[in-house]
C-alpha cells in the first residue's frame, strides 16, 4: 500500500465524526463530507442514511458522483427541511470563517450592508445549528478562516445559541481541516484542539488560527491513521478518480 | 363543460406584472427557474420589484439590469459555478437597495405563512444568527405554553405574483412536474395573488398523466392564474429531464460578465431581442460549440 496522504486522513476523520450518530441522515456539502460519510456508512456506522445530495436516498453507498442503482427514498429539499426540524440529521458544512466560539459565516465578507466579499448568504445555517447535529470542513486551514470573530453569523456556535434561547438543539460536533480535527468543548464554548494530523504539529495549527485555541487536558493525541481496509475503500471503491485531491493536495 | 383556459402570452403574462410588485420566482438556484418570464421582465419597463427568491441567474440578470429595488433571498448560487457573479457584484457595489438575507427554511416557512394567511408562523431557525441583526424588522414570539420558549415568527412572505416553470401544463393551469425535486413552485403559486406557469409543453388534460403518475401533478388549477408555452424556457437552468443545465452556456455567461465589453456582447448577442431570438442565439451559441 502507497504512503497514506493527508487526505486519506480527513477522510478518515470526517467518518469519525459520524460514527456515532446512528440511524439518522447523515447530510455532507463538499467532497471530502461526501468521501467521508460514505466512507463510515461502510465501516462504523451501516445505519447511516444517505443521499445522492440531490433529491434522492441511497440504498447502497456508490463512489463519488456516481448513480446509486438502488434507492430507499425521496429527499427532495422541502423534505430536507422537514428533517432538520425533525433533528435526526447530521450535516458537514462548509465555513468561510469560524470563530472562536464556533460561530460560521459562509454569508459575506466586510460589512453586511455592502461587503467587500459576498459570498453565498445564509443558506441553511441558521436552522442547521439550533436544529440538528452541525460540523464543518476546512480544507485548507489558515488564520484567515479561523478568526477571533466572524464577519457575519451564519451558523450559531453554542455561546450565541444560549444567549439566544435556542440551545436546546444546537450541537456543533466536530471541525475537521486539513490540519486537526477541532470541537467547541473549550472553557466558554471555544474552540478547542481535539487531535492533529500525523506529521502536523499543535505549534503549525496554532499558527494558523487566528485566535488562541484551548487545548485538551492531558496533551494533544495525533488523529488516526486510516486502516488498510479503509485505504482499500478510499482508494479504489469511492474515489478511484483521486477527487479528493482537489481539497487536500497529496 | 371545461374549464375556461388560461392559455397566454410571455407579453400577457408582463403584461399583468406592475412596478413596485412583489415577485416569488419559483425553481430554486440554478434549477428549474422560469427564465422566459424572467427574461421578459428584463426587457420590460418593470422597475422597483422585490424579488423573492432562493436565487440563480434569475436573480443576477434582475439585480444587474436594475430591476430589484429589494431582495429576499437565502442564497444565490449557480451551483457548479457557486458564486453567481452578478449577484456578487451587485452586492459588492451596494446597487440593490434593500436586502434581506434570509435562512433557507425561514424562506420556506414564510412562503408555508403566506399560503396560510397567516402573519407568521414559529420556528428555531435563525435565533442566535445574524440574520436576526440584519433584517431587524424580524420579532420573536414566546411559546404561550409551559415551556416559554421563544422562537422567530417568521413573517409570511405574501407575494403580488409568482413565476414558475413546469414540465407539462393543460390550459387551465394544472401542471406536472417529471423531474427529481418539486422544489416549492405550488407554495410559491399559493403564496401569491396571481401565479403563472411557464411550462416546456401545453398538453391536454388526460396528457398529464399519460405517462406519469398522478401525483406529479404538482399544480392545480386553482391556485394558477395563466398559462404560456415557452419550450426550452428554463434554459440555462435545469428542467429534468426534458433538459439539463447547459454547463456550457452559464461558463460563457459567467465568464462574459466579468469584462465590460464582453458583458455587452453578450447582452446584445442573447438579450437584445424576445423569447424567439433568445432561443435562435441558444441554438447558434450549441452550433458554434459543436463545431
Amino acid at each position: 500500500m502507497n504512503e497514506i496522504t493527508r487526505a486519506d486522513v480527513c477522510a478518515a476523520a470526517v467518518a469519525d465524526a459520524f460514527k456515532d450518530d446512528g440511524e439518522i441522515f447523515g447530510s455532507p456539502m463538499g467532497i471530502m463530507p461526501m468521501l467521508g460519510v460514505r466512507l463510515c456508512k461502510l465501516t462504523s456506522n451501516p445505519d447511516l442514511v444517505l443521499s445522492d445530495g440531490e433529491a434522492m436516498f441511497l440504498g447502497g453507498v456508490p463512489p463519488l458522483f456516481a448513480k446509486g442503482d438502488v434507492l430507499e427514498g425521496w429527499i427532495p429539499f422541502r423534505r430536507v427541511f422537514d428533517i432538520i426540524v425533525y433533528g435526526k440529521r447530521h450535516v458537514m458544512m462548509g465555513a468561510t470563517q469560524v470563530d472562536r466560539h464556533g460561530n460560521q459565516n459562509i454569508s459575506a465578507i466586510g460589512d453586511f450592508a455592502k461587503p467587500t466579499r459576498q459570498l453565498l448568504g445564509s443558506r441553511g445555517a441558521p436552522s442547521n445549528t439550533v436544529n440538528n447535529r452541525t460540523s464543518y470542513w476546512v480544507p485548507r486551514h489558515s488564520p484567515r478562516v479561523f478568526v477571533e470573530q466572524v464577519d457575519v453569523v451564519s451558523g450559531v456556535g453554542p455561546k450565541r445559541a444560549r444567549e439566544a434561547g435556542a440551545e436546546k438543539y444546537n450541537d456543533i460536533h466536530r471541525i475537521v481541516t486539513n490540519l486537526a480535527v477541532l470541537d467547541v468543548k473549550g472553557a466558554d464554548d471555544t474552540v478547542r484542539l481535539v487531535s492533529v494530523h500525523p506529521g502536523v504539529t499543535v505549534e503549525e495549527v496554532q499558527g494558523a488560527t487566528g485566535f488562541e485555541l484551548a487545548l485538551p487536558e492531558g496533551g494533544v493525541p495525533t488523529t488516526r491513521e486510516p486502516s488498510e481496509a479503509e485505504l482499500v475503500i478510499i482508494r479504489e471503491v469511492l474515489d478511484p478518480k483521486g477527487l479528493r485531491f482537489k481539497e487536500v493536495p497529496a | 363543460m371545461n374549464p375556461r383556459s388560461k392559455l397566454m402570452s410571455i407579453d400577457d403574462v408582463v403584461g399583468r406584472l406592475e412596478s413596485g410588485m412583489t415577485i416569488g420566482i419559483g425553481g430554486w438556484g440554478p434549477r428549474r427557474k422560469p427564465m422566459a418570464l424572467v427574461r421578459a421582465i428584463l426587457r420590460s419597463d418593470l422597475t422597483d420589484l422585490t424579488i423573492v427568491s432562493w436565487g440563480g441567474a434569475d436573480v443576477g440578470l434582475l439585480a444587474d439590469a436594475g430591476k430589484i429595488r429589494k431582495l429576499v433571498y437565502a442564497f444565490v448560487s449557480l451551483d457548479s459555478i457557486p458564486l453567481e457573479p452578478l449577484f456578487v457584484r451587485a452586492r459588492q457595489e451596494g446597487t440593490i437597495p434593500e436586502i434581506a438575507e434570509w435562512d433557507e427554511g425561514m424562506f420556506f416557512t414564510g412562503l408555508k405563512a403566506a399560503a396560510e394567511r397567516m402573519p407568521f408562523l414559529p420556528m428555531r431557525g435563525g435565533l442566535g444568527s445574524d440574520v436576526m441583526v440584519n433584517n431587524p424588522d424580524l420579532k420573536t414570539v414566546q411559546s404561550p405554553y409551559d415551556d416559554g420558549e421563544t422562537f422567530v415568527a417568521v413573517p409570511a412572505l405574501r407575494l403580488d405574483a409568482a413565476l414558475v416553470h413546469m414540465n407539462r401544463a393543460d390550459a387551465h393551469g394544472n401542471a406536472t412536474y417529471l423531474g427529481p425535486d418539486p422544489y416549492f413552485d405550488d407554495l410559491f403559486c399559493m403564496a401569491a395573488d396571481q401565479a403563472f406557469v411557464s411550462c416546456e409543453q401545453v398538453v391536454d388534460t388526460a396528457g398529464l398523466t399519460v405517462d406519469t403518475p398522478v401525483q406529479r401533478v404538482l399544480l392545480n388549477r386553482m391556485m394558477v392564474s395563466g398559462v404560456v408555452e415557452t419550450p426550452n424556457g428554463a434554459h440555462f437552468t435545469t428542467c429534468t429531464p426534458d433538459y439539463e443545465r447547459d454547463e456550457a452556456f452559464q461558463r460563457h455567461y459567467a465568464a462574459a460578465t466579468a469584462d465590460p465589453e464582453q458583458w455587452a456582447a453578450f447582452k446584445e448577442r442573447f438579450l437584445s431581442g424576445d423569447e424567439e431570438a433568445y432561443q435562435a442565439a441558444v441554438a447558434d451559441f450549441a452550433k458554434e460549440a459543436t463545431r
